[in-house]
């Protein structure tokens, strides 16, 4: 049995209906399973004797926009010992009410978190420290989001510099989605 | 403590900054003394700025607070076809932006499902294991520096310079080169390469020599180094580390060996490891990893004679046909309309490649949905995760050692934030 299949088996076994669908493309394996399932997955596959994912390469969000759940989370996760990385996935519905942290069970899995909060969007329940990470603190909005305008800077000339400076977005001034 | 808010400049005091900073990290007790390290301080290598709670000299907390240095390297190339991207990977990682382009083109290719010519693949691992030599050749210059070592900085850039001239030979730039391309390279290296290349592998080894010289016998780079900043191997995997910082710590891990890119799997090469966990023993794997590098270039110096001369994928589709064949061709001249104005179209999925660089594991992961854009680019840089563990390191030591602390783990800034 191959490291794909044990890990298919060994999750079904455990958590019988977790599993939504697997897919492999170019040789990568990606499990997607319930939301709530993410912290007791984890959890089985860092602790059980034949897996043994005992590290976390990276948490990543994903916008799938006009679509229904419209996000997703992707745990890349390595097995060491047996030399094996694999994709685990579950899409999320809420992104106020994302999947349960996984900050107990890897400290840098808290850090991670982080990123994928400030730059997407997603809060991962029970992450204490949940804050902007690589924007100010009063940034509006979170910008890999696909509805997120990407901004372009108007060249000014003479003929309009004051127009175009008045309304320049400098960081602290407020804008998008500013209700006050 | 002065801190501008918009357009004005307001006062804030000490309460209010308390507050504040007990967001990034739980302030132990109110008797300690709070300090703002950076974003201008020399030593922590960039723009990053470090919230310490100290009792006396010792650290009692840290908080890294970063995103000086953030461009939206991720969205922006979210509006950029797979080409066009390329040129953003440089300017994440300024010390190694041949490793950037590497892992990204390796995942563009991946998720086309197309694979560049032999010669293609060891001139990239040539070009690879320069970038690793020189990016570990500033590491060195600047860490010991930061350690009162002065002369190894300057000896170290004397052959970064040598590095960077051959990287401007090849690709006409000293940094942003974004040489490799999707399918293969921008074009083949010139006649002089392999005489630069073989020079450098002849004078290299004796240099290396004289920096070791320099710092393995200096008692006070030693009692900086030595049993600072210890971390285990357990700690490190949780923590994530990865490059030379897990290896110090006794775990022989390393991507071009367990799963190999390129052409690793053909070359013969060691695995640097020591076991103290230290700052010290992060040092020698970086050094060891030098010489090991130098030892995977001579051997693809001695493959690419043997190899075809095709250095790009003949595939229309993806490589944009030479430009002799465009006075002559109809489909070259349209390929190379399409290829330039809309760019290939990636089929719909994920890929994902990791690859060693210089400061750990850089991961790629590209989402395609049929376009010629990407749907969504993602990079795992080793230095975002390996600043992580700095709290960890530096907990109940003193300032000097989160110095030496810093410097050991090798980060870059423009890549934490990218």
């Amino acid at each position: 049995m191959n490291h794909n299949d044990l890990v298919i088996s060994k999750i079904t076994g455990a958590f019988p209906d977790a599993i939504e669908e697997t897919g492999m493309f170019r040789d990568e394996l990606t499990v997607t399973i319930l939301q709530e399932y993410v912290h007791g997955v984890c959890k089985l596959l860092r602790d059980d004797e034949d897996l043994k994912y005992n590290f976390i390469i990276d948490i990543v969000g994903d916008d799938y926009l006009p679509e229904y759940p419209r996000f997703a989370v992707s745990y890349h996760l390595r097995s060491m010992g047996n030399v094996h990385d694999f994709r685990l996935r579950t899409m999320v519905e809420d992104p106020d009410e994302g999947p349960k942290t996984i900050g107990d069970l890897w400290k840098i899995a808290t850090w991670l978190e982080m990123e994928v909060y400030d730059l997407m969007g997603i809060s991962f329940e029970g992450n204490g420290s949940q804050r902007r990470l690589f924007l100010p603190e009063d940034w509006v909005g979170h910008p890999l989001r696909k509805d997120y305008p990407l901004g372009y800077e108007e060249v000014q000339f003479s003929f309009n510099y004051d127009a175009i400076q008045e309304k320049k977005p400098y960081a602290g001034r407020r804008q998008l989605g500013d209700e006050s | 403590m002065l801190v501008p808010t918009g357009d004005t400049v307001a006062e804030v005091t000490v309460e209010e900054l308390r507050a504040k900073m007990g967001t990034l990290m739980e302030i132990e007790s109110e008797e300690n003394m709070l300090l703002s390290m950076g974003p201008q301080h020399p030593s922590t290598h960039g723009v990053l700025r470090l919230l310490l709670e100290l009792d006396g000299e010792k650290i009692v907390n840290l908080a890294p607070d970063i995103g000086f240095l953030h461009t939206g390297v991720e969205k922006s190339m979210e509006s950029k076809t797979y080409v066009k991207g390329l040129v953003m990977t440089d300017r994440m990682d300024y010390l190694a932006p041949m490793s950037n382009n590497l892992g990204y083109i390796l995942a563009v290719e991946k998720l086309l499902g197309i694979e560049s010519p032999p010669r293609a693949q060891l001139i990239r691992m040539i070009l690879v294991e320069m970038q690793r030599i020189s990016s570990h050749l500033v590491w060195l210059g600047t860490s010991a520096l930061d350690l009162a070592a002065m002369t190894v900085f300057l000896y170290a850039f004397r052959e970064r310079e040598y590095i960077l001239d051959v990287f401007e030979m090849v690709a006409g730039q000293r940094m942003m080169v974004s040489y490799f391309r999707p399918g293969g390279l921008w074009r083949d290296v010139p006649a002089e390469f392999e005489d630069a290349v073989r020079e450098f592998l002849r004078f290299m080894p004796a240099r290396i020599d004289d920096y070791e010289g320099l710092l393995k016998n200096n008692p006070i780079f030693l009692k900086r180094c030595k049993d600072v900043g210890v971390i285990s191997g357990e700690d490190a995997i949780s923590w994530g580390l990865t490059g030379a910082c897990l290896r110090g710590s006794g775990v022989d891990w390393d991507i071009r060996k367990k799963f190999p890119y390129l052409m690793y799997d053909q070359m013969d090469f060691e695995v640097p490891v020591e076991y103290e966990g230290d700052v010290y023993a992060r040092y020698s794997c970086r050094m060891r990893e030098m010489r090991e590098s130098l030892r995977i270039i001579e051997q693809c110096m001695d493959m690419l004679p043997k190899v075809g001369k095709e250095f790009n994928l003949d595939d229309w589709k993806f490589v944009p046909p030479p430009r002799s064949t465009l006075g002559q061709s109809m489909e070259a001249v349209i390929h190379h309309f399409k290829l330039w104005t809309e760019g290939f179209k990636a089929p719909e999925g994920y890929a994902k490649v990791s690859i060693e660089s210089p400061r750990g594991e850089f991961m790629c992961y590209l989402r395609g949905d049929g376009t010629s854009k990407p749907a969504r680019v993602h990079f795992r840089t080793p230095s975002y995760v390996n600043l992580a563990a700095i709290p960890t390191l530096s907990k109940d030591l003193y300032v000097a050692d989160l110095i030496a602390i810093i410097g050991s783990t090798d980060i870059v800034l423009g890549e934490i934030d990218r």
